[in-house]
């Protein structure tokens, strides 16, 4: 196992109220695994990612829990060690939005060069060298480095993105919504090629997107978030086979599917819950449409089914 | 048949000049342009959605924009009803027009107003077009607008602002203020890709029945083609500038004939787990060239995997109808 995290919070402390961005979450990562997490806008997928790699930005914090990766707890760690030790070197990120992720005024040579300067202690012409093979492995030509960000095109800030990332080798990568903002050729050729570095790294991935159609095409297990909280995660096989949950289940029976004339497909009535207010019992239950009289009054408890499978939910349909 | 025909375009261009230096002016070297739009023909029937889907970059975008004379075509025709709007002069003909046709925008966010209450939205169009004699007749038809959307009861929308509605009743007040002028064309462009997958299906839903209802026709403009073959009854593949394939949406997308349309397809994810570890093949090569330099002969010639030299980097192909209700422009189309 590479990463543990038990019962994660990070709330946002706003003039408001206090948000609850995560709320609890609990899940492990093994080598090599890509964990897809998927959910609505403002489910706390993203601020899941940020608060793996301890960057959620203020008034949000961790308020409680544990980050666990290897034998390090990570919650507890003083900052300076975690930014020298752990940030970039073990755990790294893809942001969202390559397009604006990258420094317009200076060379790509020179952002890539960023990471070695503050972690590592290797010369100038290492880093060159250690620079060029990363972009070589992202499909790149080397020679890109004096070349500044407007000259590229999506795909390839994306893959220099792809490239910065694993600059340290990290054990683990979080993308934060990858392909996004990326026409759907180049989406497949960054899918492709994060499957590639995937195999040949054995890297980790927590890979995170609203969108259910890519994540089967890359992920190992599924981990699916509403209202702060995980409400069934699993072997992606599983999941996209035989949802147990009642929001997972429409969820997937929302996508369009380009090789299957659909007549009508369901939606899901309604609009997520605040977080500075969340429903009392089953945060779904709202919009739910199996919602029976426990779950207004009472959070569902994790239910593991054969073995694997996590599902909170009161009645899980059998 | 010619009754039949809602929209139709022929040849439209759209070129838009590049900043010259002065250098360039004085030696006198040709202006350049990028053609966003390079010669397209369609026609969309009644009652009909037609899906213009692409890249980002391959001019649909502006098509829509021409469509609804928010640009001026360099060349080429836009007929609604027959009859020629290509060129409205009058501030009169441009207003009719504009009544007629109408707009969704992609982001519910910038689309509308963040000062003006839901009321004041859908009350705008209203006293530009002077409709509504007295306040309680506007107010009425406000009301009837969000019913239609179903944004009920109307009583409990009309005094909030967008900043207190979710991304999908956002989407659905900018629908409401575009059906409020009875439009029978409306050009819908990314309608639902800025909302969650879970909301996008309601909307496309609504969006059908209120074509159904009130005898609208569409032009969905996206770069998703599982929505555009969930939605539309028509659709016109884009291509740097180009329609490369078009005709009715399941014989384009169970057989697609254009070599484009096929890596686009080919691209598409799909929720089936089974192909976790299988790296997809896409048969394209390379990127999307600039559309200040487009190639010679047809133009995806350098990124196709068929292209015969000689043939495709010479001749521009035409677009053929290869079986009924279908056309491509290729020189191999059916062959391949």
């Amino acid at each position: 196992m590479l990463m543990k995290v038990t019962d994660l919070k990070t709330h946002f402390f706003t003039t408001r109220g206090v948000v609850r961005g995560v709320d609890g979450v609990t899940f492990t990562l093994g080598k090599g695994e890509v964990l897809g997490l998927a959910g609505e806008s403002g489910c706390g997928k993203s601020t899941l990612g940020y608060s793996l790699m301890r960057l959620v930005p203020p008034p949000g914090r961790i308020v409680e829990g544990s980050i666990q990766l290897g034998d390090l707890e990570l919650t507890s760690m003083d900052e300076s060690t975690f930014r020298r030790e752990i940030r970039w070197k073990r755990i790294s990120m893809i942001f969202q939005g390559a397009m604006n992720a990258l420094n317009p005024v200076y060379t790509i040579g020179y952002q890539m060069m960023e990471p070695f300067k503050y972690h590592t202690e290797i010369s100038e012409e290492d880093a060159r060298e250690r620079i060029a093979r990363q972009l070589e492995l992202v499909g790149l030509d080397p020679e890109i480095t004096s070349r500044y960000p407007h000259e590229l095109s999506g795909g390839m800030k994306q893959r220099v993105m792809i490239a910065m990332s694993l600059l340290l080798h990290p054990d683990l990568v979080i993308a934060d919504e990858p392909t996004t903002a990326l026409d759907v050729i180049v989406q497949a050729q960054i899918i492709n090629l994060l499957k590639k570095l995937k195999k040949e790294l054995v890297l980790s991935l927590i890979f995170i997107t609203h969108d259910l159609s890519i994540l089967a095409e890359i992920s190992d297990r599924i981990a699916v978030m509403y209202a702060g909280k995980m409400i069934e995660i699993g072997d992606s096989k599983r999941i996209y086979e035989d949802p147990k949950h009642p929001y997972t289940q429409k969820l997937l029976s929302a996508i369009p599917k380009v090789h299957e004339k659909v007549e009508r497909l369901e939606f899901i009535p309604g609009a997520p819950p605040n977080l500075a207010n969340p429903p009392a019992g089953c945060r779904f239950h709202p919009r739910c449409p199996y919602a029976t009289k426990i779950c207004m009054e009472k959070e569902p408890e994790r239910t593991v089914l054969d073995g694997s499978r996590e599902v909170f939910c009161h009645n899980i349909p059998g | 048949m010619m009754e039949d025909i809602e929209l139709r375009v022929e040849g439209l261009k759209k070129y838009f000049p590049i900043k010259r230096s002065i250098k360039s002016v004085l030696k006198r070297e040709p202006p350049r342009f990028v053609k966003a739009v390079d010669e397209i023909s369609f026609q969309i029937r009644k009652k009909q959605i037609f899906a213009l889907v692409g890249e980002s970059g391959c001019g649909k975008t502006t098509t829509g924009k021409l469509i609804m004379k928010l640009m001026e075509p360099t060349e080429g025709k836009i007929f609604l009803r027959g009859q020629d709007v290509s060129h409205l002069k009058s501030k009169e003909e441009n207003l009719k027009y504009r009544k007629m046709v109408q707009m969704i925008y992609q982001d519910p966010f910038s689309s509308i107003n963040p000062r003006f209450r839901v009321y004041d939205v859908l009350e705008e169009p209203l006293i530009i077009h002077r409709i509504g004699e007295s306040r309680a007749e506007r107010e009425e038809m406000i009301y009837h607008a969000l019913e239609l959307v179903r944004l009920t009861p109307p009583e409990e929308f009309v005094s909030r602002f967008p900043h207190m509605l979710s991304g999908g009743q956002r989407q659905r007040v900018a629908i409401a203020r575009t059906m409020i002028l009875n439009p029978e064309f409306v050009v819908a462009d990314e309608p639902v890709s800025m909302l969650d997958v879970s909301i996008r299906a309601e909307i496309l839903e609504l969006l059908r029945k209120l074509r159904d209802d009130l005898g609208l026709t569409y032009l969905y403009i996206t770069h998703d083609l599982s929505t555009a073959r969930y939605f539309s009854d028509w659709i016109g593949v884009m291509y740097l500038g180009r329609i490369v394939e078009m005709g009715e949406v399941d014989r384009v997308i169970d057989n697609p004939l254009h070599p484009y349309t096929r890596a686009l397809l080919e691209a598409v994810p799909e929720p089936e787990p089974d192909r976790k570890d299988v790296i997809k093949s896409i048969p394209i090569r390379g990127e999307v060239p600039s559309a200040v330099n487009i190639p010679e002969g047809c133009r995806f010639h350098p990124r196709c995997i068929y292209a015969k030299e000689g043939v495709c980097n010479t001749s521009h192909p035409k677009m053929t109808e290869l079986e009924k209700d279908h056309h491509a422009e290729c020189h191999f189309a059916g062959k391949i």
